[in-house]
């Protein structure tokens, strides 16, 4: 009856492109073991069927009688794994050429490139866990085809966890103490241990409004920022742009809907993703003949949440640029000089903050990617240890949760019976169920179908 | 050895206590031909521990029944000797209605409303087998080798099967009250392949009313106003002088003793194997549990009017007697106590409940139901209740009528047998009001606006009461619509009522409906300011205040039936397999393969069965 295909092996780079020497391939299905076995020769000549699970091995991979590198293989066997599957990954050591080289290899060898988030699909379908999990992995991975991150969101989804179920055991004590003294209405003693209901609501609604703000900064790991890079031609701007995407650190993809013709490109700054438009109108800046007018900056900065403004720090402050300054005073706006490496006039150390980098050398990069997470990353959030909500579904909820907490206040205030509180309550300790999971929700169903194209 | 045939009828009931009689009632005003079994005609309708009928959601209970044409509300009415309205004050949802009950006339009324029922006949004796070919009930057989034909068989043994009464020491193989316990009938039941468990309950002893000193204890006296339990009653035809209740407390001393006697509790010892209700615990499991409080409530009540036998209610106890009389005489009042029966635990075999359908048939046997104590519940009224629904399904089973659910938006009766069959209780099932999630809209005073409807169908509602209902129905919609429309303006008369009762004066006009919303107001004080209005039945006025008083959370708690009707939809298929089912954990596919699901809420409340097992189940069936 099941129309969604588990049998395929799958495999996938598991780790952000660039990030140190190391890169990790993941190979999950049933023909896991057998695909590597034919790449994999291990140093103490043990096959991986015959490996324990959940074991390191040292060896090399090796296709079409050539080392291609060395590497140190995990073994783990269904279905204590990510996705209840049988899992291999390969750590390999050399840069981003051996990893490409090792994951062709392996999908040469008889394993399918995996779709983005399917790993979380499987570990889904596998029940291995919930829709809500899976969802919220999915949120982010969309934008940015990044295996790791399944990994990562699953960790702060536990956080999360944590974090609503403490929660919802508070709201559950306090219907509890409420339901007592309706179904023992004999026990007048039961009346003095009474919790102050009030105050226990409040303080959850203060942490709800806490976790709803954290989905700011959630949105921004999972949609990106809209970013402009402007500034008057030959400042440096598209050696800006390709000191970015030069760097290691970078993922390009296309986005979405777009098509080549209107460049984007999408980079990754320790994780917060910036989507930078016409990336074709700023390298044409490159041609001696390109007019970059100040018409067309206006409505890219208009519509772009993050300005980058690239001066060069090398020549004097022009009416342009002043203009540019004046345009961009009230977005979100950091002031780029460039041409460090030449020596910057005095004249732009006074200007807003500005960071100060050679697009040529890179010297300074380092800043400006500080600059940028400090800009939108304002609750100071550990992305790999606090929670961050980034599932829209999930801040509706917590919303609604926070509606119906607000009509409990409600009900006190205007000096309603004491049963009545618990409708309210109970109502908000479903919606935050749903964050978690723990609520049934009678569209599930179709979520399940519109998030992971299954069915015949 | 030989039998012989006896009779040939529809239903066959066996036991006469409070389901019993509820199941043989519907059965037999169905139309169906119909016999009660019970060990002993005299104890039809017993009341063996508390001698009090409703309480917080019992009161519903009694209430839904009454509605759907059962006997209990109209029983209890004919018997009480004392009438409260409890927890008056936390909301329209929770007011429990409560009686004490003269047992003896408990017993006596319901025997004769039996006894006078066409189609229905009450007999003495015990079943000892129930015959089943090819998967369908085909009859009962008695101790006295007499074999009765039948298309339907209802189980209500209660506490009676394989019981044993104990305290201390003194263990008596017998049912409640020192009547004979059945035997047979586990060995049979268990050949059918029906499994059994065993659980235990108790009751504090009885004292001689002389013996008690009053005047140490708080007086409860009944309401003035007596709210009948039965739909059909109005307060003037059964209203009587009431009988008091008293409260005291236990003390240091009273725990003391229950400490230092620990070890000679059969519970205690391991004697007692089953398990026991948390929700009315014995004193010492009380004692023990909550070591830190210091005093326990303790009410000492009337069994009747004919008697004085005083129930000592929170004083159950499996203690032997010489600890038990030493430690009722630390309770103030009763220092010269003088015990006329002694308390006791009983222990006794009943279903796993999950063996039974929703409509209380056994999903392996066709025409098999049963009802009450023995499907692992405790309380008369959840007994009834059961009852009820048993019978009214082996009539329906009998004329190949569609048979009766009740979902958990309906009332509590539809949350207390989705509960037992789906839940696995480990312990005896009490009825709760924290377990009713819609319980605003299942109120003890709208019951039968919710179940008339449906006990009329199945023909347990007389045409005149039915036409009474659509009047009353009717009535309050009327009304309801008139107030709705009705604007009050900032009048000087108008004002001057609004200070009288406490609350704001107008500046601009406002809605009367908004005027009822307000805490220090309701319908029926608001009729000096509207002047149009009819004077309406008390039952109607209700209606009207609370429809309009609570209107938004009445439709919230509607959005929320809403919603669990959506999820009730999902239909899994009888047949479905759970092995084929991927990615379900082991623990999930077991339950979900015993008890058999009907849709995907029921299966979401079971428990062992996650969110995640629920959304593979739905893949699954989507595929």
């Amino acid at each position: 009856m099941l129309a969604v295909n588990l049998t395929d092996t799958i495999a996938a780079v598991a780790t952000s492109a660039g990030n140190g020497g190391i890169g990790i391939i993941r190979v999950s299905g049933e023909s896991a073991f057998q695909i590597c076995d034919k790449l994999f020769k291990a140093k103490n000549g043990m096959s991986i069927q015959q490996m324990h699970s959940h074991t390191i091995h040292y060896g090399t991979i090796e296709y079409n009688n050539a080392v291609i590198d060395e590497v140190l293989l995990t073994v783990m066997k269904a279905p204590s794994t990510y996705t209840r599957e049988d899992v291999v990954e390969i750590n390999t050591h050399g840069g981003y050429r051996a990893v490409n080289a090792v994951l062709e290899a392996v999908i040469k060898s008889g394993a399918r490139l995996a779709e983005p988030g399917e790993f979380t699909k499987r570990a889904f379908l596998n029940g291995r866990i919930d829709l809500t999990k899976a969802e919220a992995v999915r949120d982010i991975i969309s934008a940015k085809t990044r295996t790791a991150m399944e990994i990562a969101v699953n960790k702060l989804q536990g956080k999360l966890e944590k974090r609503i179920k403490a929660l919802r055991d508070d709201l559950l004590t306090l219907i509890a103490n409420i339901e007592v003294s309706i179904d023992y209405p004999e026990h007048e003693e039961e009346e003095q241990n009474r919790i102050n209901v009030s105050k226990t609501v409040e303080e959850c609604l203060s942490e709800i409004n806490t976790l709803i703000k954290t989905s700011d900064t959630g949105k921004i790991y999972s949609e990106g920022i809209k970013t402009a890079i402007v500034g008057r031609p030959n400042v440096g701007k598209s050696s800006l742009l390709n000191a970015l995407l030069n760097e290691d650190r970078a993922i390009v993809t296309d986005i979405p809907g777009t098509t080549r013709d209107v460049l984007t490109e999408l980079i990754s700054i320790d994780g917060i993703p910036l989507i930078i438009a016409d990336t074709a109108g700023i390298r044409e800046s490159n041609d001696a003949v390109e007019k970059i007018g100040v018409e067309k900056s206006i409505s890219e900065i208009n519509s772009a949440q993050l300005v980058i403004t690239v001066f060069d720090g090398s020549r004097s402050l022009t009416e342009e640029d002043k203009q540019l300054l004046d345009l961009t005073k009230n977005k979100n706006r950091i002031i780029v000089v460039n041409k460090d490496d030449l020596g910057i006039c005095e004249e732009y150390k006074i200007l807003d903050a500005p960071v100060f980098i050679s697009a040529k050398s890179g010297k300074g990069m380092d800043n400006l990617y500080k600059r940028v997470k400090d800009i939108f990353i304002t609750e100071n959030i550990d992305t790999s240890s606090d929670v961050l909500i980034s599932n829209q579904r999930n801040v509706a909820s917590l919303q609604e949760a926070k509606n119906s907490l607000e009509n409990v206040l409600n009900t006190i205030n205007t000096g309603m019976p004491e049963d009545l509180l618990t409708i309210d309550l109970t109502r908000a300790y479903e919606y935050l169920g749903q964050v978690t999971g723990e609520t049934l929700e009678d569209d599930i169903i179709d979520r399940i179908f519109s998030e992971f194209c299954l069915g015949k | 050895m030989e039998t012989y045939l006896a009779d040939s009828v529809d239903v066959v009931v066996i036991g006469g206590g409070h389901a019993g009689c509820e199941a043989a009632l519907a059965s037999a005003r169905m139309g169906l031909d119909t016999i009660m079994f019970a060990i002993n005609l005299d104890s039809v309708a017993m009341m063996p521990c508390n001698p009090n009928v409703g309480g917080s959601s019992k009161g519903h209970l009694v209430r839904e029944i009454d509605a759907l044409g059962g006997e209990m509300g109209k029983n209890i009415d004919k018997a009480y000797i004392q009438s409260r309205m409890l927890n008056t004050g936390k909301g329209p949802a929770v007011y429990s209605l409560r009686a004490q009950a003269d047992k003896a006339k408990y017993h006596t009324e319901m025997k004769r409303t039996l006894e006078n029922t066409p189609n229905l006949l009450v007999r003495q004796g015990e079943v000892t087998d129930i015959t089943v070919e090819e998967g369908h009930v085909t009859g009962v057989i008695t101790e006295s080798n007499a074999v009765y034909k039948c298309k339907a068989v209802v189980i209500c043994t209660g506490t009676y099967l394989t019981a044993r009464c104990l305290y201390g020491d003194t263990i008596t193989e017998s049912g409640p009250n020192g009547l004979r316990r059945s035997t047979k009938l586990s060995e049979s039941l268990k050949k059918l392949g029906i499994g059994l468990r065993r659980y235990k309950t108790g009751t504090p002893a009885r004292v001689d009313k002389r013996t008690i000193d009053f005047s140490k204890m708080k007086e409860q006296k009944g309401d003035e106003k007596i709210v009948p339990f039965s739909f059909e009653n109005k307060e003037d035809d059964i209203k009587r002088e009431q009988i008091s209740c008293y409260l005291t407390y236990t003390n240091e001393k009273t725990h003391e003793i229950i400490r230092a006697n620990l070890s000679r509790s059969p519970l205690y010892s391991g004697v007692i194997k089953g398990t026991g209700p948390r929700y009315c615990p014995s004193i010492e499991d009380k004692v023990v549990r909550f070591a830190d409080k210091e005093q326990h409530q303790i009410f000492i009540e009337p069994e009747g009017e004919d008697t004085n036998e005083m129930y000592v209610q929170g004083m159950s106890s499996s203690l032997p007697e010489d600890v038990q009389i030493a430690m009722y005489r630390t309770l103030p009042g009763l220092e010269r106590v003088r015990f006329m029966r002694t308390a006791y635990a009983i222990e006794y075999d009943c279903l796993t409940s999950n063996q039974l359908k929703l409509t209380l048939e056994f999903k392996d046997i066709h025409g098999l139901f049963s009802a009450g104590q023995f499907n692992g519940t405790s309380g008369y009224e959840e007994a009834a209740a059961q009852g009820i629904i048993g019978g009214i399904n082996a009539g329906a089973y009998c004329l190949g009528k569609e048979p009766l659910i009740l979902d958990r938006s309906q009332g509590y009766i539809g949350v207390l047998i989705d509960d037992i069959v789906t839940k696995d209780s480990p312990e005896p099932y009490r009825m709760m009001t924290s377990r009713a999630e819609y319980r605003l809209l299942l109120r003890q005073d709208n019951a039968d606006l919710r179940l008339t409807e449906i006990g009329h169908k199945y023909g347990l509602i007389s045409e005149e009461r039915y036409a009474a209902f659509l009047n009353k129905k009717e009535a309050i919609e009327k009304e309801i619509k008139r107030v709705s429309k009705i604007n009050i303006a900032p009048s000087q008369k108008v004002n001057d009522f609004l200070t009288r009762m406490g609350t704001s004066v107008l500046t601009t006009g406002v809605k009367l409906t908004e005027l009822i919303k307000r805490p220090e107001l309701d319908y029926d004080v608001l009729k000096e300011i509207d002047e149009e209005r009819q004077e309406l039945d008390e039952a109607v006025k209700e209606q009207v205040n609370i429809s309009i008083k609570y209107e938004g959370y009445i439709s919230r708690q509607i959005k929320q039936v809403e919603h669990f009707k959506n999820i009730e939809g999902r239909v899994i298929p009888e047949n479905t397999d759970y092995s084929l089912v991927p990615g379900l954990r082991i623990e999930a596919r077991q339950k979900l393969a015993s008890i058999r699901p009907v849709n995907i809420g029921q299966a979401s409340r079971i428990s062992g069965v996650s969110p995640a097992d629920i959304n593979m189940l739905l893949v699954y069936l989507k595929g």
